[in-house]
């Protein structure tokens, strides 16, 4: 299923309710003694017991990663033994001339500039449905919305065999190429590009001589930028977690991305053992560029989360 | 389509917008057919997704249709093959294959339990977290979400050792329930698939919740409504919108099910090359038979948009008639 992450359509959720943000804190002072204690016991009870179920596996993760082969078997599989995580790195960036971080040079290229390179594109479009009117606006807005649709999957088997046509497979436009387009992005641009840009704001950098062109990159990118954001960050995980395209597409080691490196892997531990240890300490690794992209950019994409449901 | 897009592209301020534009002094009177200004720029914006989106979206479906019409036809038991246009035999075979129709009933089945399972504890999360029962929210909120940065190829390759009798935390359990059981995978891989993307749900309905003006339901409180009573009455149906839109996309996600079953392939002997719809179509371009995976994808991409749009347009006459 990561092959095809959900995209996130908040947005058209609540369409003309007033905006109202984040909730001030003060706004609720007075019921908070209303509720009994018993309500707050259960429902703090259901929310330790949750964080347990979602982060004991992650925390066994990073137990396991710091183990080395012989204690991964022997000790508590949810403490700490010997400190060997900085050996198991050594180990795993070493290992078959370093592969490992050419697969995860992979994913941040796929990912990472593909996100970027797809965000551009899906803002300035749908930017141009937000703000221009020409025949086939609608049109082309609700084709788009199809593509929403249309599984990521679907589209893999096909797109090999038109690669396979032109001698394209098992290259790194393969999976780059397809990767780019978010209609989805399209879609979240132009609903907030409508809300947020406002025309006289255009209307006065035209009177001020600047090109349409120039106006977009100069004024009107930053009213989007929580928009923006969002389908960047999406987008990132969207190709990140990918793995049917490159499944199909790649046969060459090093073009893999990390998952799909890890997959071939974790497929090959029985023959041979000491992949495992690979394995989990590579898994660790590849998770912790999102946890630190989703921190960093936190407030933006909340941000654009909350306010694309408003408007 | 139509009328799910319809939806879709009401966008508020287009028409004020157009509006606006049409009353701006100095723009001059509109003549019968207006002129389309700035044709450059639109074309600037538009064309580098408009060519993406048809090379890589448009072009692939019409191509898989295409394939999906032709079948291979060889000279004699050796001869050279090549393709002739068959009309619409892989069609047949492909409502003749059981094994496909077995992993599109799998997957039904999973759907039919994980998504309400998966839905429902968002929905509650979601609801704790907008509800003053609970202090932290700013912690739960991001542990719930943290499973999602985790891809669904390593979620399930943690799994999968998790629920290994001998290498999981948990032997005491795992030692007499196998989890990987022929009867127990499909909800083992559920589980993997709960685990990742509850916090995501979570989040969409949460923003959802945030943006109902609080005064919607001070009236409620005032009038000595409960929590439990404001949240059923006042919040679940001002946000089903948003709980309609996730249960579409968790359908989708469903029927196209492969990278999680993929990987339990190497912990569980009892997911095979056909357990799911996605992994039949790679199995069989593999073989290679493309003509009958193409076919595949063109009906499990039907299926999975005929039943989608059919949730949705259900949900909507539900709630036009409530």
């Amino acid at each position: 299923m990561s092959t095809v992450v959900p995209t996130p359509t908040p947005t058209v959720t609540v369409p003309d309710r007033p905006a109202r943000g984040i909730r001030p804190s003060t706004a609720k002072p007075p019921r908070a003694q209303r509720e009994s204690p018993f309500a707050r016991a259960g429902a703090m009870i259901v929310m330790a017991v949750f964080t347990l179920y979602f982060l004991v596996p992650v925390w066994w993760l990073l137990v396991a990663a710091t183990k080395d082969r012989a204690q991964f078997t022997g000790t508590n599989p949810l403490w700490f033994a010997d400190f060997s995580l900085f050996e198991n790195i050594g180990a795993l960036v070493s290992y078959r001339d370093g592969v490992y971080l050419k697969w995860m040079l992979n994913s941040a290229m796929y990912a990472g500039l593909g996100a970027l390179v797809g965000t551009i594109i899906a803002g300035m479009c749908g930017y141009a449905l937000a703000k221009y009117r020409f025949p086939g606006r609608e049109l082309i807005f609700n084709v788009v919305l199809g593509g929403v649709l249309v599984p990521a999957t679907a589209l893999a088997l096909p797109l090999f065999l038109i690669f396979s046509q032109i001698s394209l497979t098992n290259t790194f436009w393969s999976v780059f190429l397809p990767s780019l387009v978010s209609p989805f992005g399209v879609y979240l641009a132009r609903i907030y590009a409508s809300a947020s840009v406002p025309d006289e704001l255009i209307e006065a950098a035209r009177l001020d001589g600047a090109g349409e062109v120039r106006t977009f990159f100069t004024v009107s990118v930053r009213m989007m930028v929580p928009a923006l954001v969002t389908v960047f960050l999406f987008q990132f995980v969207a190709i990140w977690n990918n793995f049917f395209l490159p499944l199909i597409m790649l046969r060459d080691e090093t073009l893999f991305p990390v998952t799909l490196g890890l997959y071939g892997w974790n497929s090959q531990v029985n023959q041979i053992p000491e992949l495992r240890g690979y394995v989990l300490i590579g898994a660790l690794l590849s998770i912790i560029p999102l946890i630190i992209i989703f921190l960093l950019l936190q407030r933006f994409w909340r941000n654009g989360l909350s306010a694309g449901s408003v408007k | 389509m139509s009328a799910s897009t319809a939806r879709f592209t009401d966008a508020p301020g287009d028409t004020r917008t157009a509006r606006r534009l049409a009353r701006q002094p100095g723009t001059r009177p509109r003549p019968a057919r207006p002129r389309v200004q700035h044709k450059r720029a639109i074309l600037i914006f538009v064309l580098p997704f408009g060519a993406l989106f048809a090379l890589f979206y448009l072009v692939p479906i019409g191509y898989a249709i295409y394939e999906s019409l032709l079948v291979i036809k060889r000279e004699g038991t050796f001869g050279a093959a090549t393709e002739v246009f068959g009309g619409l035999s892989q069609y047949i075979l492909v409502f003749q294959n059981g094994p496909f129709w077995q992993s599109v009933g799998r997957v039904l089945a999973f759907g039919a339990v994980q998504v309400p399972i998966m839905l429902g504890l968002a929905l509650l999360f979601a609801l704790l977290l907008d509800s003053p029962l609970v202090r932290g929210k700013k912690f739960f909120r991001l542990a719930f979400f943290v499973p999602y940065a985790v891809p669904g190829v390593i979620a399930a390759i943690m799994w999968g050792y998790l629920y290994s009798p001998n290498l999981s935390p948990f032997s005491a359990v795992t030692q007499n329930i196998n989890f990987l059981s022929a009867d127990l995978v499909l909800w083992a891989i559920a589980n993997v698939v709960t685990w990742v993307y509850v916090g995501y749900n979570m989040l969409i309905i949460y923003s959802a919740l945030l943006a109902i003006p609080t005064e919607l339901y001070e009236a409620a409180r005032l009038d000595g409504a409960g929590q439990l009573r404001i949240a059923w009455s006042v919040k679940i149906p001002l946000i089903m919108p948003a709980i309609v839109l996730t249960a579409i996309f968790s359908i989708i996600g469903t029927l196209q099910l492969l990278a999680e079953p993929q990987v339990f392939r190497s912990f569980s002997s009892a997911v095979t090359s056909t357990f799911t719809p996605n992994l039949t179509v790679y199995t069989t371009s593999s073989i290679p038979n493309v003509n009958l995976a193409a076919a595949f994808s063109v009906v499990l991409a039907l299926a999975t948009f005929v039943l989608s749009f059919t949730f949705l347009k259900f949900t909507q006459r539900k709630e036009a008639r409530s």
